[in-house]
């Protein structure tokens, strides 16, 4: 069914107080040029809610490993920020679920800021999280433009991140916060802490205007879960990852890990 | 203020601070503090005594007869090449340390290219008993492996980069990465004037020692403050700040930054960013760097590992782009064959990325009466290998 033109699926899926959201991200181009739409397709069938597609980049200082060395092979393979775009022409129609894409600044800075907000727009991608653009930088420089193409910025926050600035990042923000659950870089592997609660409860606590989604250390059932407990959802990145470096059948690995995070079923 | 830089850390288009929210807590907290600490009295006095005492300043100036006469002008060298360590880095780490002490910090990260901001910053760990752990490219650390040795000799950790390059553009990745995962209690010492502001500043100001004592040296030996010429070599390009710091507005002083062009600006092995790179953001601000057109950073080459940068700090861009300092690149060979000239000439081996600031000297043309500084950033003892590989002497 044709959608107006100004419903956003992600104020839909952010708007209704929906728990348990399950964004994965994944590396466009990888493992193989060619891959991207096909993931994408089956994330939705599977079961995901929300997808973020990542713009390789040869230098990402937020990512740990297993995410440098997808961009690495992503950019070996040929990636780029055109091609990406093309894909996405073709494939993203048939998709129902909102997709944002994650990239670090200097890419989308060659390509031209405009330039991206518009083709963006026009492929129905939803939102952007680009690590290395500050807050301030962005409402200053960018933010109209984004405005202009109804594009929303998804702003991080962290551990460290204080209770004025999170209410100041929660003001200027649009559909949701994405909180990183530690101080680290994607990939680490740890777990939950009790001291990860405790940020949590206090986000909780804080009555934000938008909902938060945990992102960083989120690999499995369980730790899904126990996100969930605290926000409207969580982000797996490196262990999807993980899944597609390893898959013999993309959509049946694909499948696999989706119904195992969310129903613990194999 | 020598640089003309805004409350948000710009020179012009070129500065700010490009970094994730993981790393605002730290960078804010240094942008808010740096100036109010090292304008401190009691924070100057340590620091001048510590560059006196410890790191032997004020470093010479010294007139070169000889190479003055094979290129008709009067040239003076900086010796900062004298320094503890060899080399102007320490200038800048013994700043830092200084400051975080003052942040209550309790653990020193730092990346390094050739070693010798890892020497100096494991040099100052070592001084003030604090732990220290350094990146470096796992290239680098092969082709500079004495440093690497001196840098553990000093108790220092020495972490290979092992992602991309493995050279000085990967261990300053790593060490963004490490001080993410360790926002409270580590202070992240970089050592050239690139990163997030406040860095590009605080280094230049650490740095501007050197052109502070030229300028009091120069007006002894010559009877003039000011020369005509100065000349440095650009990495990133923390020698030419300290070296240009008090001469920016001075305008009949020529300031000249020497890129190294590798083997050929256009042999594709490369590192001379203002001929080659275009604006761009890297590593937290926004600059000049070398990258393709769809954005992905390229990888530099030179034949000096503290050269073998992608990008240019801000302020430098911003020199550029304005036309007040003049940009020029010598080749590998240029390089070699300017080093192999000052030991012969003078008995001074210098370091193979000062080499490329001495070999500018023969491409620019001069009036007898003209007064020429060349900052001789660093002493050639760790380049011996590569001179006695690839030097013509």
């Amino acid at each position: 069914m044709e959608k107006p033109a100004n419903s956003r699926r992600i104020s839909d899926l952010m708007g209704k107080n929906n728990k348990n959201i399950l964004s994965i991200y994944f590396t466009a181009g990888y493992p193989n040029l060619g891959d991207t739409t096909e993931i994408a397709r089956h994330l939705q069938q599977s079961g995901a809610d929300l997808i973020e597609i990542g713009i390789p980049y040869s230098d990402p200082v937020a990512d740990g490993p297993t995410i440098q060395e997808s961009n690495q092979r992503a950019l070996e393979n040929g990636m780029n920020l055109d091609l990406l775009m093309n894909q996405l022409k073709s494939s993203l129609p048939s998709l129902e679920i909102p997709i944002i894409l994650m990239g670090y600044f200097n890419p989308i800075l060659q390509y031209g800021v405009e330039r991206f907000c518009a083709d963006c727009r026009q492929r129905n991608i939803e939102g952007l999280i680009i690590p290395d653009l500050p807050v301030q930088e962005y409402l200053t420089h960018y933010h109209h433009i984004f405005k202009q193409y109804d594009l929303h910025n998804i702003f991080l926050i962290t551990p460290q991140t204080s209770d004025a600035r999170i209410r100041w990042i929660d003001e200027n923000s649009e559909s949701f916060i994405y909180a990183v659950s530690d101080a680290s870089i994607t990939g680490a592997k740890r777990g939950i802490s009790d001291r990860q609660k405790a940020y949590f409860e206090r986000l909780q606590s804080m009555k934000l205007k938008h909902p938060f989604i945990i992102g960083f250390g989120i690999s499995d059932h369980k730790t899904f879960n126990l996100a969930c407990k605290f926000a409207n959802g969580a982000i797996i990145g490196s262990a999807f990852i993980n899944v597609l470096k390893q898959a013999k059948d993309l959509e049946s690995a694909i499948h696999q890990f989706v119904q195992s995070v969310k129903y613990h079923q194999k | 203020m020598s640089f003309p830089i805004d409350t948000s850390g710009y020179y012009g288009p070129y500065g700010g601070a490009f970094i994730p929210e993981m790393l605002f807590p730290n960078v804010d907290e240094l942008r808010n503090r740096y100036l109010d600490i090292i304008q401190d009295p009691d924070f100057q006095a340590r620091f001048n005594q510590l560059l006196r005492d410890y790191v032997g300043r004020p470093s010479p100036l010294f007139f070169a007869q000889r190479l003055s006469e094979t290129n008709g002008c009067k040239i003076y060298l900086k010796r900062e090449d004298l320094n503890h360590t060899g080399a102007h880095k320490i200038n800048n780490t013994i700043g830092q340390i200084l400051v975080a002490q003052q942040l209550g910090k309790e653990k020193i990260i730092a990346e390094t290219g050739a070693g010798q901001h890892g020497v100096a910053t494991a040099t100052v760990c070592a001084l003030m008993g604090m732990e220290c752990i350094v990146y470096m490219g796992e290239v680098d650390m092969k082709r500079q492996r004495p440093n690497v040795e001196r840098m553990k000799l000093l108790g220092a950790q020495v972490r290979p980069a092992t992602s991309g390059s493995r050279t000085l553009k990967d261990a300053t990745n790593e060490a963004l990465r490490h001080w993410i995962n360790h926002p409270v209690d580590t202070h992240y010492i970089i050592g050239s004037v690139v990163g997030p502001h406040p860095y590009p500043d605080m280094v230049t100001r650490f740095q501007s020692v050197i052109s502070e004592e030229i300028k009091i040296q120069l007006e002894q030996q010559e009877g003039r403050s000011n020369p005509d010429y100065v000349i440095a070599c650009v990495g990133g390009g923390s020698n030419a700040a300290g070296a240009f710091y008090h001469f920016n507005q001075e305008q009949k002083v020529q300031l000249i930054a020497v890129e190294a062009a590798g083997r050929g600006l256009e042999s594709g092995y490369s590192a001379a960013t203002t001929s080659l790179g275009k604006p761009g953001v890297l590593h937290g601000s926004k600059t000049i760097l070398m990258q393709t057109d769809d954005g992905q950073v390229v990888e530099p080459y030179s034949i000096s590992a503290g050269l073998d940068y992608p990008g240019i700090g801000p302020l430098h861009a911003y020199l550029f782009e304005t036309g007040r300092a003049r940009f020029l690149s010598a080749t590998d060979q240029q390089a070699l064959d300017a080093g192999i000239k000052l030991s012969k000439l003078e008995g001074i081996i210098p370091a193979l990325e000062t080499a490329h600031a001495l070999a500018a000297l023969d491409q620019m043309s001069f009036n007898s009466d003209d007064v020429v500084v060349v900052n001789l950033s660093g002493r050639g003892d760790k380049d011996l290998e590569t001179y006695i590989e690839k030097g013509k002497y």
